[in-house]
């Protein structure tokens, strides 16, 4: 079942074209995930998924609802979480209130907990520095408690930014093995990255991003082997 | 020896009490920069309406003659409306003036606030509204000294004042960083964009914030002008000082920063009584305007300063 379907998009800051009629499918339980160079557009596409950006044209279908004109506070309580790009992590305020904003519109104090608890097995470090102001943690911790406050929100489709920017290898290793984690238990993923292999290893499938167009996509496995991709995005001359 | 500490804790008391006052004012000030960054130059006239609508209200409950003897209810009545009444015209200046300018340079919200700011005083003194004559507001408290401190005397008004103001902030301190909607203000503060996708209904919070700070600026109106019974056009001097002395306060305390708002009004309370009993009364206003450039050249994100760490 496809669950988010973008048709035809555009969108343009200003002048700027910065999306040029993007269609994507997010199959229902996959990991899928757009690659492409600095400023293609991948960001573009989630912040307008999300309803932080108003796109100028085309259709997105989420669970076969339009989410156009909505804005983000009622896209998300359709199910659909979005962790920006550069983590978003309020610095001011505590791991522990981060948290407590991810599951900002729930009611159910019960399961809320029950999902920290979850978010705790996943980042255990997040639940040793709860009462330390976010701006105090590591590169690789803000990531884990990005994740972790958008988990809390309970969504169906995670929208992941550039998880990996900047952490060291073996916290991507770690980030990538979560992100796997995360899907086996049911959650679908939309994940941009700019660590291709990385991201080709833990995709289904995936697209190609270029000035604002998908120049190609396919399952991930076929991408990684094909000489364009190898060669423009996976260091292989 | 007495007489000097007469002196001494006579301008102390008076310091806390205008300064508590300022404080509430440069709460506005500062909370509406935390959200929007821009300075809503309007607030001040939101004070001056407080005054004028607790001054109208207490007339028409038959208060207005200087000796007609209030029950003690009246003031915190009067209190409440003005505090309510203003909350609602923050509300509709917000909703009106600022919400279609989301997202637009920030020099047009900027002019638009003056624009706010000389409507208000204008429609303010339009005949069948509040007039253009000064008027006095009754004193509602007796004019009674609690008690005595090395002989200065600490007056009901001071104390109800200070005291009014200092729960006020309680108040807004337990909002802010005690409840979810207090957290839901300061994350919009922080990063607008990623609090609304935390589930935040950012205009409902930027709404919010305009009515507390609406309501407590009607408060410090209403509440210094008990102190100073003069209540004038709202662009009389005695008004625009208190408007631009609790600004210097937020910007002191570090725009956009609720704790420095606080203690920069009682700052800068006890600064002009201190340097106006102690240096020159002449130059009173001077020491406020001399801290605040002293303050911009070596701490321009004001003493408390904003925390801003950010790690990549
Ligand atoms: N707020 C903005 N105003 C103007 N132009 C923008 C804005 N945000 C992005 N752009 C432009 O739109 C294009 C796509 O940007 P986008 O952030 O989506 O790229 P990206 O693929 O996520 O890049 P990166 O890998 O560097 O994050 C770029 O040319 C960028 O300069
Ligand atoms: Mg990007």
């Amino acid at each position: 079942m496809t669950m988010l379907l973008l048709e035809d998009l555009n969108v343009h800051y200003g002048a700027i074209h910065a999306l040029r009629g993007v269609s994507v499918s997010v199959e229902q339980g996959r990991v899928v995930t757009l690659i492409g160079a600095n400023g293609a557009g991948k960001s573009t596409i989630l912040r307008a998924v999300s309803g932080m950006i108003r796109p100028s044209g085309g259709r997105i279908m989420f669970e076969g609802k339009s989410l156009s004109g909505q804005p983000p506070h009622q896209i998300l309580r359709l199910g659909l979480a979005h962790v920006p790009e550069g983590r978003g992590i309020f610095a001011n305020l505590t791991v522990d209130e981060n948290l407590e904003l991810g599951a900002y519109q729930r009611s159910d104090p019960e399961g809320v907990r029950r999902d920290r608890e979850k978010v705790y097995e996943l980042f255990p470090r997040v639940k040793e520095r709860l009462k330390q102001a976010a701006g105090t943690l590591s590169g690789g911790e803000q990531q884990m408690l990005a994740i972790g406050r958008a988990l809390l929100a309970r969504p169906r489709l995670l929208l992941l930014d550039e998880p990996s920017l900047g952490l060291a290898p073996q916290l991507v290793q770690t980030i990538f093995r979560i992100i796997r984690e995360i899907n086996a238990q049911g959650t679908t993923i939309l994940l941009v990255e700019q660590n291709a292999n990385m991201a080709l290893a833990v995709a289904h499938h995936a697209y190609v991003l270029e000035v604002g167009a998908i120049r190609m996509h396919g399952p991930a496995a076929d991408l990684a082997k094909s000489d364009e991709v190898r060669k423009a995005y996976l260091g292989h001359g | 020896m007495n007489a000097a500490l007469q002196t001494f804790f006579e301008t102390l008391i008076n310091g806390l009490a205008v300064g508590s006052l300022y404080a509430l004012v440069a709460l506005g000030y500062t909370m509406v920069y935390g959200i929007l960054k821009f300075i809503n130059f309007a607030h001040s006239d939101i004070v001056v309406l407080g005054a004028w609508i607790a001054f109208v209200l207490a007339r028409s409950l038959g208060y207005a003659t200087p000796d007609a003897a209030a029950p003690w209810y009246a003031g915190l009545l009067i209190l409440l409306v003005a505090m309510t009444a203003c909350g609602a015209i923050g509300y509709a200046v917000e909703r009106l003036a600022y919400k279609p300018l989301r997202g637009a340079p920030r020099l047009n919200v900027l002019i638009t606030a003056i624009g706010v700011s000389l409507f208000l005083q204008n429609t303010g003194q339009l005949s069948f509204l509040f007039g253009a004559s000064p008027q006095r507001m009754p004193s509602l408290l007796p004019d009674t000294p609690l008690l005595t401190v090395f002989g200065a005397r600490v007056s009901l008004v001071d104390v109800v004042g200070a005291g009014t103001a200092v729960l006020l902030m309680v108040g807004l301190e337990y909002l802010i960083f005690h409840t979810k909607l207090g957290r839901a203000m300061r994350a919009v503060s922080y990063n607008t964009s990623v609090a609304s996708l935390m589930g935040v209904n950012v205009n409902a919070v930027i709404s919010f914030t305009f009515v507390v700070g609406s309501a407590l600026a009607a408060a410090a109106g209403f509440l210094y002008s008990m102190k100073y019974v003069g209540i004038k056009q709202p662009a009389d001097a005695g008004w625009v000082m208190l408007g631009l002395k609790a600004f210097v306060a937020a910007v002191v305390g570090g725009i956009g920063n609720i704790r420095g708002a606080m203690i920069g009004g009682v700052m800068i309370g006890l600064l002009e009584f201190f340097g106006a009993a102690y240096v020159s009364t002449q130059y009173r206003d001077v020491y406020v305007f001399a801290l605040l450039i002293l303050v911009l050249l070596f701490r321009p994100a004001g003493l408390f300063g904003r925390a801003t760490v950010e790690k990549v």
